[in-house]
């Protein structure tokens, strides 16, 4: 597992897209299996990458609430894209595995392993900050505590992680609220930071760990001097600088937990389709569900798990029925769990302001907005508890 | 093991056969599935049709004429479990869309000599007529669920489909949403999981061959669609499909005409 060791030498290098090539190969070289953006279907995804020519070469995106479009920048940049709809989780946390599978023999049932059970060595190649905080919030949930689940630490213990630094945000993004980004921090074995400017372009690489010191060494990158350390800077700062949304997050818990009742979440079922985008595009959640299956004889069974939402029937059902009937306590679940009750479980928030769950819902619902107009119809404030909210 | 095989029995209504055909699909599977289960009247199968009564009954097909609506009575009474399979014995199917219509009108038009047609002026599902133990959707219904509903019966389990959205299925296979990213009209929000978001993969909208989810917001999909500059003709249209009769679709559909 990646770890930030303070006793690195804080030393800056200074490589091309050449030399970002060499990195990667001597990534594939130790074995890794090199996934990271690249372009399909319209959007930027995560894949399987061979080399440099893979990554979204000189795209960028425009992201609203409920759109997301493709641009040419106009110039060679690597990462210059924000956030698409996939996330790390989809190889941490995989969409859908097997446990085991059993077959029936003369002795009774028979348990192994799944054929996938040993994943495959990654390198996530361009992590963003609020993305490095989100694998930190699903290492609480996973490798934390007593219960940890053994293919999520096998996967994360031997990933290794390429960071790189925003120097755009997308109008959907609000790190800064959420005191994740746009900054990489800590987290991963080496960092980037893009440079482009008119005549030159460039990558600014630092080491997080020994073993992104020892991968560094192997391509021998030369020194950045203080002027690019400072271009490097200013990419971050320019980023910072651009976002447009925010999420006030001031005793967010109580305001979320009083309002339990508010008939704001009312108005938001009217528009929300439960449809569960959000939750499946969010970087933090976690949950699943476990289907057994049989084969026809009932001589073979496998247990499977796979990706749930707090916004299916299914997964709420106990004893006797569903407990969520309702888009509005659906709705209501959802963001009340990531932003007030999982501070309770994790002791830290379950958003990480990427703004995927505002992009990627079909009818762009904005949970930044709903918070705004929560506060606005706060049911504590005597005003609004009397006309009972908007 | 010596204890006879369940019987099982494959219907046919109003519909266009491809329900059924997915059984006779189940290639690899079929030797299994002969081998757990005595396939005792499957007429699109074998003419060797054994009477009844049977274990499990598969039924194809909407009511569009009266003595249908007598032969699902007796199809009923011959069945220990009786499960729909597809959108026209679930919903009425694409020929429902009689139902916002004057079928004589059509007749008219379509036969030289009416007279000899006799029809209903409704298509039906089943479950309008007689009791459903279970409804298998789609047009046509997926093999592997089919499948897995016949193994769940033989296994006295219930069958693992889920209702929620088709968009899950979208975001499992990693699909970039075609709405989202190029404003394409979609169904898949308020549409029954079951096909795997096969028309999304091959980057084109739901049109809904699954009829409607568990919780259908039909009212904010078409609102948003609007938005994105769908007529409300073309609105009424993508739900006027396979699945025009089921109650989440035709209120969506009649609001728009
Ligand atoms: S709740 Fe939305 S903005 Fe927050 S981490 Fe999840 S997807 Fe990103
Ligand atoms: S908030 Fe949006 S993405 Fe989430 S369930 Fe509701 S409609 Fe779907
Ligand atoms: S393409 Fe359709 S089914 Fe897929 S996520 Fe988008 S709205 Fe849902
Ligand atoms: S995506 Fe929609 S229309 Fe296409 S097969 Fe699936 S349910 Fe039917």
């Amino acid at each position: 597992m990646s770890i930030n060791q303070p006793d690195l030498p804080a030393q800056s290098f200074r490589i091309d897209r050449t030399g970002l090539d060499e990195l990667l190969a001597a990534l594939k070289n130790r074995g890794y299996t090199l996934v990271g953006p690249t372009v399909r279907d319209h959007a930027m995804v995560y894949d399987e990458l061979t080399g440099t020519q893979d990554l979204p070469v000189g795209k960028g995106d425009q992201q609203e609430a409920g759109t997301y479009q493709l641009v040419d920048r106009g110039d060679a940049a690597l990462f210059g894209y924000n956030l698409g709809p996939h996330s790390w989780k989809k190889y941490l946390f995989p969409p859908r595995h097997k446990l085991w599978q059993a077959e029936l023999t003369d002795d009774g049932l028979a348990f192994s392993e799944p054929d996938q059970a040993t994943p495959p060595k990654y390198a996530f190649i361009g992590v963003r900050a609020c993305e490095l905080h989100a694998i930190q919030v699903q290492d609480k949930v996973f490798a934390g505590g007593d219960h940890r689940d053994a293919h999520y630490c096998r996967t994360r213990e031997r990933a290794f992680i390429v960071a790189v630094n925003c120097s755009q945000a997308a109008a959907t993004c609000f790190c800064p609220s959420m005191n994740t980004g746009p900054a990489v921090t800590s987290g991963f074995d080496i960092a980037l930071t893009e440079v482009i400017a008119a005549d030159a372009h460039y990558f600014v690489m630092q080491a997080g760990s020994q073993l992104g010191q020892a991968v560094l060494d192997q391509i021998t990158p030369c020194l950045a001097d203080s002027t690019e350390i400072q271009a490097a800077a200013q990419c971050v700062a320019n980023a910072r600088a651009q976002m447009e949304r925010q999420l006030d997050t001031a005793d967010i818990q109580n305001l979320l937990y009083r309002n339990a009742e508010n008939p704001r979440w009312e108005k938001i079922a009217q528009r929300c389709l439960s449809c569960a985008n959000c939750t499946m595009v969010c970087p933090t959640c976690f949950c699943s569900s476990v289907e057994d299956t049989t084969d026809l004889t009932g001589s073979h069974a496998e247990r499977w798990r796979q990706w749930d939402s707090c916004f299916t029937l299914d997964f709420s059902y106990l004893h006797g029925g569903s407990v969520r009937t309702s888009t509005r306590a659906q709705y209501r679940q959802w963001m009340t769990h990531k932003l007030a009750s999982w501070i309770d479980q994790f002791d830290t928030s379950g958003c990480v302001g990427c703004g995927r769950c505002i992009t990627w819902c079909p009818v762009g619902i904005d949970i930044t907005e709903e918070v705004r107009l929560m506060r606005e119809n706060d049911m504590a404030s005597s005003e609004n508890s009397q006309r009972g909210g908007r | 093991m010596t204890m006879t095989k369940p019987k099982l029995a494959v219907w046919k209504f109003a519909s266009c056969d491809g329900c059924q055909l997915s059984l006779l699909d189940c290639e690899d599977e079929l030797l299994a599935v002969a081998g757990a289960i005595d396939i005792a009247n499957f007429a699109e199968a074998s003419r060797d049709i054994q009477p009844g009564p049977y274990d499990l009954s598969l039924v194809e097909g909407s009511i569009t004429t009266a003595h249908d609506a007598e032969r699902i009575q007796e199809v009923r009474r011959l069945s220990k479990y009786l499960v729909t399979i597809g959108a026209c014995a679930t919903a009425g199917g694409i020929q429902a869309l009689r139902n916002f219509q004057d079928v004589k009108e059509f007749m008219a038009i379509v036969y030289a000599s009416p007279h000899y047609i006799s029809t209903l002026a409704t298509s039906t599902p089943i479950a309008d007529h007689v009791h459903v133990d279970f409804e298998l959707r789609g047009c046509p219904i997926n093999k592997q669920q089919l499948l897995e509903v016949i193994t769940a019966f033989l296994h006295h389990r219930r069958p693992a489909i889920s209702a929620h959205s088709v968009c899950i299925e979208c975001k499992l296979r990693g699909n970039p949403c075609v709405m989202v990213t190029q404003k394409m009209a979609c169904l898949g929000p308020v549409t029954h999981a079951g096909c795997g978001a096969i028309c999304p993969s091959y980057n084109r909208g739901c049109y809904g061959c699954y009829g409607p989810m568990e919780s259908p917001n039909t009212k904010s999909l078409s609102a948003w669609l609007e938005k994105l500059d769908v007529a409300a003709p073309d609105v009424a249209r993508l739900f006027r499909s396979y699945n025009a009769a089921a109650p989440a679709f035709k209120e969506a559909g009649d609001r728009h005409e």
